[in-house]
């Protein structure tokens, strides 16, 4: 196939970006669209231009590094696929596919597609996790836990953290990421001893980083490669009230 | 060869690793906090190592590659995690587990150490259901197991198909909390160029800062490298794009040793190579042979649909060649009878370098149901990169590279060569013998970050009267000009191929006279043709772009350039290992039946290189193995 790549090019953070138009040659259909990338920077580099940069490195979906807008999609035209794992043959052959990093006052452009998401590792800092030190757990069987329970505390804890909810939530909010950890937690007997802390916390420190509101738009759901539901919002939602009429801590 | 001290504590086996817990000195907890330890990698061991030092109350200073600690390898794990809990009343234990792992291994793997993993291997689940991690329960709340190969118990923990993912996160948020707490300072997207080595001590770091090209100084009182392993040699592999040997090569050239390099794992099920343009090779699990049958058609060259095959013109050569273990044989065992059968004319697909994983069989016992619970996100991702749907035709499937057992030398302690410097996880090589058990590597890395090295790094610093040192000291400033001026040369490099185009080059000699099966002949042939291609790296490849931004080019210069060093020692490491063993395959050194036929006599040790100032000239060390316990036997899987 042959394509026309319109790719996002910015030098760093500072620079104002432009779109560039490159032409991709004799692309197999079975080349992944990070392959098709490659093809293309071998050839910019043979002619002596620079590659363009993008973020990534497993290419089975899973480590979160990937992740552009394509066509107007974060990670492209596919459900529950990334970038990694969308394959050329979803695309017609002469069609041009505009690339473009992640869009977000919280995620700066560092380089061509590569953006900063280091807003979200401060979220979990802020208390996505379980606070115990290494060596008192007790037997992992003494508490049992309900399948139905550690299943959706599955689906919650899918989560890459690549960002795509919030490239495509109209208002840059992180509530799909930060409801995902929250619900995973709040939903296993180990995680609910801390859970309204930490739900406030994280809360609090999302909207300090600079993210939007939640205004149940669902974008973030369509995008999201793991098919995280929005329910997690909900549940988010109803432990960040009731935090505050119980409090915990004082 | 004195310098080969493995430091195993005396006693009985079951009492090692308690004993010595109660000899290692300690730091005191008011002290700890004047200690700074530098942890390099951020896997399961890198981050359960900086999270746990953290939490007794030293200074850590944690580096990584990535953007943040979360995106490591180890998230890419799928099937899952081995300890010995028993839960499964199907007569396992600390010393079954201890035996399998050895016996896996093909006995070319110290049993001080591989007894501790297992003893340690119980603590492990404890935690990180601690943690939150998710794994698959049963209706009664309990948790649940399956098998893998190279086992005849159930033994192995999950969580879906992302047991390691949910590992990683669980270790990543116990890392987070100390970055919180500030025990643990996080420098992300930083590459260690260099170990610096003071008065014979591991005393620091030199890193690039993959953001704007800075060359940073860290001193440290130790360093600990968690940083993977090398299966990226091989160009093509089911390792992530950056993971690389450069970290462990560079602490090689400051003295630390390399063992067993050409032990290396090819992973039976992976999706098979579909063309020249393909980046990277992706494991389907191998969960998936507890209810997936390998086969091939019985007719040579048979191109017919395979669900056109009568089940009389199919030969399930696992169940037939290994009739006790069947499709659950050990990964090395069950690559040989792939490569055998294709070889042999037998291969499907496109390529004919393929074998069919069936589950019809299953889905008609089970259900589709079933089938998709517990391997839907297999399935489903298989689907998405070969556009087949597994449920309604057989998987294709083929070996390729996935995981190396070989690594830096250390100690019972998890300590190099070079005192202070530590090597954890997949980054050393001690557990696994030659060939490493499914569902064990996330043990080890786990084993060697959570519950080893907060013990034996006690007692290293308690023991050590290290002096303060700055990052002013001459030892910094070397390896720090040494950095700048390696950089400033690949920069240099206006050749006319790219650095990718080579690394296939080199990947494929190795697949080629050092992957599944290496013989006198094809290893002298690559130890002629490696120095060739370093020669044209050096001569002709191309790094476009400046050394103070973002540069990924650049990055990846390094890497190969390390690779085509490394590549070396692990060719001559298997021209002088004259015998089969696990993943290592000798074509001369077999038995009627063509398994892989060790030589005890010979070669019952480990070998440990050291690095001379030559590449071409590296020196050989032995630390001989002996077994208390298990009897080396010709490994029987039949």
């Amino acid at each position: 196939m042959n394509l026309t790549l319109k790719v996002w090019r910015q030098s760093g953070p500072k620079d104002t970006g432009r779109f560039e138009t490159y032409e991709a040659k004799n692309v197999s259909p079975d080349m992944s669209f990070l392959e098709m990338l490659d093809f293309v920077n071998e050839e910019l580099q043979l002619s002596g231009k620079e590659p363009i940069v993008f973020e990534h490195d497993c290419r089975e979906g899973i480590c979160g590094c990937c992740g552009a807008v394509v066509n107007g999609r974060a990670h492209g035209p596919l459900d529950k696929t990334t970038l990694c794992q969308l394959h050329m043959r979803v695309f017609q052959d002469g069609e041009t596919i505009v690339i473009e990093p992640w869009r977000s006052k919280a995620f700066p452009v560092l380089k061509d597609l590569m953006v900063d998401r280091s807003a979200f590792d401060q979220i979990i800092q802020a208390g996505g996790f379980i606070a115990v030190n290494t060596g008192g757990a007790p037997d992992a069987n003494a508490i049992p836990i309900s399948p139905f329970d550690a299943e959706k505390a599955m689906d919650a804890a899918a989560c890459i953290g690549c960002g795509a909810c919030v490239a495509a939530c109209p208002n840059g909010s992180a509530m799909l990421f930060v409801s995902a950890k929250v619900s995973h937690l709040a939903l296993l007997p180990q995680g609910k001893v801390d859970a309204k802390r930490r739900v406030r916390m994280m809360v609090e420190k999302m909207d300090e980083l600079g993210f939007g509101n939640c205004s149940n738009e669902a974008e973030c759901e369509r995008a999201c490669p793991k098919g995280i539901s929005i329910s997690h919002i909900a549940r988010l939602n109803r432990n960040f009230l009731w935090s505050f009429f119980s409090h915990q801590e004082d | 060869m004195a310098q080969l001290d493995a430091k195993v504590p005396g006693g009985p086996l079951e009492d090692k690793w308690d004993r010595h817990r109660f000899e290692l000195k300690l730091v005191n907890p008011a002290n700890r906090r004047k200690h700074t330890v530098i942890v390099v990698g951020t896997g399961l061991a890198g981050a359960g190592a900086a999270a746990s030092l953290g939490e007794l109350g030293y200074n850590v200073l944690c580096f990584g590659i990535h953007d943040t600690p979360r995106r490591a390898h180890s998230i890419a794990a799928q099937g899952g995690i081995n300890a010995a809990k028993n839960y499964q009343n199907d007569a396992d234990s600390v010393y079954r587990l201890f035996y399998d792992t050895v016996k896996g291994g093909d006995y070319r793997a110290r049993e001080a150490n591989v007894y501790r993993l297992a003893q340690v291997s119980n603590n492990i689940i404890d935690h990180c259901v601690a943690l939150g991690v998710p794994f698959a329960r049963e209706y009664g709340g309990l948790l649940d197991n399956r098998s893998f190969g190279g086992a005849q118990v159930s033994r192995t923990f999950y969580a879906r198909g992302q047991t390691g993912q949910q590992l990683l996160l669980a270790a990543y948020s116990a890392l987070s909390r100390q970055i919180a707490a500030g025990t643990v300072k996080m420098m992300t997207r930083r590459e260690m160029l260099d170990v610096v080595v003071i008065d014979g001590h591991a005393r620091g770091i030199v890193v690039r800062n993959l953001l704007d090209g800075s060359i940073e100084k860290y001193a440290a009182h130790a360093v600990v490298l968690a940083t993977g392993g090398y299966a990226n040699v091989f160009f093509l592999s089911t390792n992530a794009q950056n993971s690389n040997v450069s970290a462990a090569w560079a602490a090689h050239k400051r003295g630390a040793f390399f063992a067993n390099p050409c032990f290396t794992q090819i992973h039976p099920t992976c999706i098979p190579v579909h063309g020249d343009k393909q980046s990277k090779l992706t494991l389907m699990s191998e969960s998936l042979r507890n209810d997936g049958r390998v086969w091939v058609p019985a007719k040579k060259d048979d191109k017919r649909n395979p669900n056109d095959i009568p089940e009389s013109e199919r030969d399930y050569y696992l169940e037939r060649r290994y009739p006790t273990f069947g499709n659950l044989v050990p990964r090395d065992v069950a690559s040989r009878a792939a490569k055998e059968r294709v070889d042999a004319g037998h291969g499907v697909g496109a390529t004919g370098f393929a074998v069919y994983l069936d589950f019809r069989d299953a889905i008609d016992r089970l259900g589709r149901d079933k089938i998709e619970k517990k391997y839907g996100n297999l399935f489903e991702m298989y689907e998405r990169i070969t556009a087949d749907d597994p449920y309604k035709t057989p998987m294709m499937i083929y070996p390729a590279l996935h995981y190396t057992m070989g690594g830096l030398w250390v100690d019972y302690n998890l300590m190099t060569t070079v005192p202070g410097l530590f090597a954890l996880g997949e980054a050393n090589f001690s557990d696994h013998g030659a060939n490493r058990l499914g569902a064990s590597a996330l043990m080890q890395g786990l084993a060697d970050g959570f519950f080893v090295i907060p013990y034996t790094m006690g007692g290293y610093l308690a023991s050590e009267k290290l002096k303060e040192v700055r990052t002013d000291h001459d030892a910094f400033k070397e390896a720090e000009s040494a950095a700048a001026a390696r950089t400033k040369k690949l920069l240099e490099l206006k050749g006319k191929r790219t650095v990718l185009e080579l690394h296939r080059e080199l990947g494929l000699l190795l697949w080629e006279k050092c992957g599944m099966a290496r013989n006198e002949q094809g290893l002298k042939e690559a130890l002629e043709k490696i120095p060739e291609i370093r020669d044209e790296f050096w001569h002709n490849a191309r790094v476009v772009g400046q050394g103070d931004t973002i540069n990924q080019v650049l990055e990846r210069a390094g890497r190969i350039a390390d690779y085509l060093e490394f590549a070396e020692l692990m060719v001559r490491d298997a021209l002088e290992r004259r015998e089969s063993c696990g993943g290592h395959f000798r074509e001369e050194s077999q038995t009627e039946e063509g398994e892989a036929k060790r030589d005890d006599e010979n070669f019952c040790h480990v070998a440990a290189w050291e690095y001379s100032g030559d590449v071409r000239a590296p020196v050989r060390h032995v630390e001989p193995l002996t077994f208390e316990r298990v009897h080396p036997t010709q490994r029987s899987y039949k």
